[in-house]
C-alpha cells in the first residue's frame, strides 16, 4: 500500500514538473515595434529593415518573435508619439528608424528604462547622458559604394558617373564618398558628377536628374533612398547601367541593374535581441560592414552577361 | 556644344511642367467659379495610381488614362458636393480629400500591386515633318502626347474662358455671384462642371507622371506638386496663359538648378535647389505692381438671399 503511495506520489510530482516546464517554455514572445520615415514597400530605406524583420520572424517562428510597425512617420512629432505609445504598450525593442529620431529617444528612453530602443543610421548611443537602454547601429556605407564604384569603372565606356542623391547627410553621403573613391582607384580621369535633388521621395525629380545626368554624357547611373526608382526608370530607358543601395533593386530593371548594396540589418539586430534578453538594454553601437555580412554586394548576372548569352543562344554570335 | 544644352533643358522643362499645366489649369477653372480646392495633390495621387493599375491589367495606356479621368471626376464631384451643396469651409475641405487621396492610393498600392515596378507607358510620339526641324523639332515636337495635351490645354482653356457663353458664366459666377443668379445662371451647376473637369485634368496630371514620364508608382509618387499647382493659379492671376507662364519658369529653372548641379559648379546644392522658388517669388513681387484680384466670390459658398 505504501509503495503503490509512493508511487503515485512520485507520478504526481513529475506531472507538475513537466506542466511547469512546459509553461516555462510556452515564454511571451519578443515584440519589436518598427517605426519609419517611409513605406515597407519603398524600394529603399524602410523596406531593408522590414525585409531583415520578417527574415528573423521566420527563422525565430511567430511565437518567439513578433514585431508591429508604423509606418510614414516623417514628422518627428507623429514619431515620437508612436514611439511613446510603443514603450507603454510593453513592446520589448522600439526601432526608430531614422537619424531624426534621436532627439524624441532621448526624451523617452528615461521613462521607459525597461524598454530597448534602436535607431540609425548614427553611431551615438547618449551614456554620456546617462541613457542606459539606446542601441545604434550605423552601415560604413562607403563600403559598398566603394565596390560599386570599382565595378561601375570597369563597365563604363564613357568615363562619365552620375550620383543622383537625396539630402547630402548621413548614408548618402556616405556612400556617395565612397563610391567617388572606388571610381577613381580604377580610372583617375573619371569624372563623376553629383546632384543632390534635396527630397527623399521627389521621384519626378530624380528622374529629370538622370536625363541631366546622360545627357552630359553619363553611361551609369547610382543613388540612394526612395527616389531612385525614377532614376532607374530613365537608365532603363535610355540603357545606362544603375548601381544600387538598400536592397536589392534589380527586379525593376533587370537587364540595367547591375549591383546592389543590400544592407542586412540582421547582422544588428540578432545580437541585439540577445543582448536585451540577457537584460543588457542598450549602449552598444553596431557596425554593417563587408566583414561582417552587415553589407552584402548583390550582383545580377542579367544585367552583366544576359544580353551576351542571350545572343550566343539566338545565333546572333557564331563562335564555331 | 552649348546647343546640346540648352536643348536639354528646355525638354527637361516641358516635361517637368506637364503634370502641373494639368493641375493648374483644372484648379483655374475651379477659382474663377470661386471655388477654392486645395486637394488637388490627393487627386493626382488617384489618378496617378488608377492609370498605372489600369495599365498593369489591361495593358492599355488608352484605358489607363480613361482611368484616370474618371476617378479625377469622381473625386471632383466629391469636391463639389463637399464645397458647393454642403458649403464647407474650402481650404480645410481640401486638406481631408488630400489626405483621403494619399492614404486611398497608398492602400491601394499596397494591396493590389504591393511593391514598385515599372511599365511601358506613353513613349515620344514625332510629329510627322515638324520633329525634323532642327533644335525646335527636337526640343518641342518629339514629347510625348500628354505633353502635348497639357499644352494644347492652354489656348483651349484660355479660349473657353474668353469667348465663350460658359467661360463668361464661369466668370461671372466667380466675381458676382448674386447677379449671375438673378440672370438665370445656375451657379451650382456651374460649380459643379468646372470642379469636376478640374479634377479630371488633376487626374490626367497623376497620369502623366505614372504611366507617361515616370513609368512607375510609389506612395506619395506626386511629393506635394498638387500644391505647387494651386500656388500656380495665384502667380498666373486666374489667367491661363500666365499659368504656363508661371509653370515653365518654375520648371525651367528647375531644370536650370540639376545641370548646374551636375556640371559640378562650386554653389552647395541647398541654394540651388531654392532657386525655383525664390525667382518665382521675385517674379511674382514684381509683378505684383499691376495689382490682382481674385475672382470676388472665391471662398465663398453661395447663398441665395445672401
Amino acid at each position: 500500500m505504501m509503495k503503490l503511495k509512493k508511487f503515485i506520489f512520485c507520478i504526481a510530482i513529475t506531472s507538475l514538473l513537466v506542466f511547469s516546464l512546459a509553461f516555462g517554455v510556452n515564454a511571451e514572445p519578443f515584440k519589436v515595434a518598427f517605426i519609419m520615415p517611409s513605406t515597407i514597400n519603398d524600394f529603399a530605406w524602410s523596406q531593408s529593415m522590414y525585409d531583415a524583420l520578417m527574415t528573423i520572424q521566420e527563422q525565430m517562428g511567430k511565437e518567439e518573435f513578433q514585431f508591429d510597425y508604423s509606418e510614414s512617420m516623417f514628422v518627428v512629432a507623429d514619431a515620437a508619439a508612436a514611439i511613446r505609445d510603443y514603450a507603454s504598450e510593453g513592446y520589448d525593442l522600439v526601432i526608430a528608424h531614422g537619424s531624426q529620431y534621436g532627439s524624441s529617444l532621448v526624451e523617452i528612453a528615461p521613462d521607459f528604462p525597461n524598454t530597448s530602443f534602436a535607431w540609425g543610421s548614427t553611431a551615438n548611443v547618449f551614456t554620456d547622458q546617462g541613457i542606459k537602454n539606446i542601441f545604434a547601429y550605423e552601415p560604413l556605407a562607403e563600403q559598398g559604394g566603394f565596390v560599386n564604384g570599382v565595378l561601375a569603372a570597369k563597365l563604363s565606356r564613357s568615363g562619365v558617373f552620375g550620383v543622383i542623391g537625396p539630402i547630402e547627410t548621413g548614408d548618402a553621403k556616405h556612400y556617395t564618398e565612397g563610391f567617388k573613391a572606388g571610381i577613381e582607384s580604377v580610372n583617375p580621369e573619371a569624372q563623376v558628377n553629383v546632384t543632390w535633388i534635396g527630397s527623399y521621395s521627389d521621384v519626378a525629380l530624380a528622374s529629370e536628374a538622370a536625363q541631366t545626368h546622360m545627357d552630359a554624357g553619363a553611361d551609369v547611373l547610382t543613388g540612394t533612398s526612395q527616389m531612385v526608382v525614377g532614376a532607374i526608370g530613365v537608365a532603363q530607358q535610355r540603357g545606362a547601367y544603375w548601381f544600387g543601395y538598400d536592397v536589392d533593386q534589380s527586379t525593376l530593371a533587370p537587364q540595367h541593374v547591375v549591383s546592389s548594396v543590400d544592407v542586412v540589418w540582421a547582422v544588428a539586430l540578432k545580437p541585439m535581441i540577445e543582448m536585451i534578453k540577457k537584460g543588457e538594454m542598450g549602449g552598444k553601437i553596431f557596425t554593417l560592414n563587408l566583414e561582417n555580412g552587415g553589407l552584402k554586394i548583390v550582383v545580377n548576372e542579367e544585367a552583366l552577361v544576359g544580353k551576351t548569352i542571350e545572343d550566343i543562344i539566338e545565333g546572333k554570335i557564331m563562335l564555331r | 556644344m552649348e546647343v546640346t544644352i540648352i536643348i536639354g533643358i528646355i525638354k527637361s522643362a516641358i516635361r517637368l511642367a506637364t503634370p502641373y499645366l494639368y493641375a493648374s489649369i483644372g484648379e483655374t477653372l475651379g477659382q474663377l467659379s470661386g471655388v477654392l480646392n486645395l486637394g488637388v495633390d490627393g487627386v493626382m495621387l488617384m489618378g496617378a495610381f488608377v492609370a498605372f493599375y489600369t495599365v498593369t491589367q489591361t495593358g492599355s495606356l488608352f484605358l489607363g488614362l480613361l482611368a484616370a479621368i474618371l476617378v479625377g471626376a469622381v473625386f471632383g464631384l466629391l469636391i463639389a458636393f463637399i464645397n458647393v451643396t454642403l458649403k464647407a469651409e474650402q481650404g480645410i475641405s481640401g486638406i481631408g480629400v488630400y489626405i483621403f487621396g494619399l492614404g486611398l492610393s497608398s492602400l491601394l498600392f499596397r494591396v493590389l500591386i504591393g511593391t514598385v515596378q515599372t511599365i511601358n507607358g506613353f513613349s515620344p510620339l514625332h510629329i510627322p515633318l515638324i520633329s525634323k526641324i532642327p533644335i525646335f523639332g527636337e526640343i518641342f515636337f518629339q514629347q510625348n502626347i500628354l505633353v502635348y495635351g497639357a499644352f494644347l490645354l492652354v489656348p483651349f482653356t484660355w479660349f473657353i474662358i474668353n469667348k465663350t457663353p460658359l467661360g463668361l458664366s464661369i466668370r461671372a459666377v466667380g466675381q458676382h455671384p448674386e447677379a449671375a443668379d438673378s440672370l438665370g445662371v445656375n451657379i451650382v451647376r456651374i460649380r459643379y462642371l468646372t470642379v469636376i473637369v478640374g479634377g479630371m485634368l488633376s487626374g490626367i496630371a497623376g497620369a502623366s507622371l505614372s504611366i507617361a514620364l515616370l513609368n512607375v508608382f510609389q506612395q506619395n509618387l506626386t511629393n506635394g506638386m498638387g500644391f505647387i499647382a494651386v500656388a500656380l493659379v495665384y502667380f498666373g492671376a486666374w489667367r491661363p496663359i500666365s499659368v504656363l507662364a508661371g509653370a515653365l519658369l518654375f520648371s525651367t529653372v528647375n531644370a536650370i538648378q540639376i545641370w548646374i548641379q551636375v556640371q559640378g559648379v562650386n554653389i552647395p546644392s541647398d541654394f540651388t535647389l531654392m532657386l525655383p522658388y525664390i525667382v518665382t517669388i521675385i517674379v511674382l513681387t514684381a509683378m505684383a505692381k499691376r495689382r490682382v484680384r481674385p475672382p470676388k466670390a472665391l471662398n465663398k459658398p453661395f447663398e441665395r438671399g445672401e
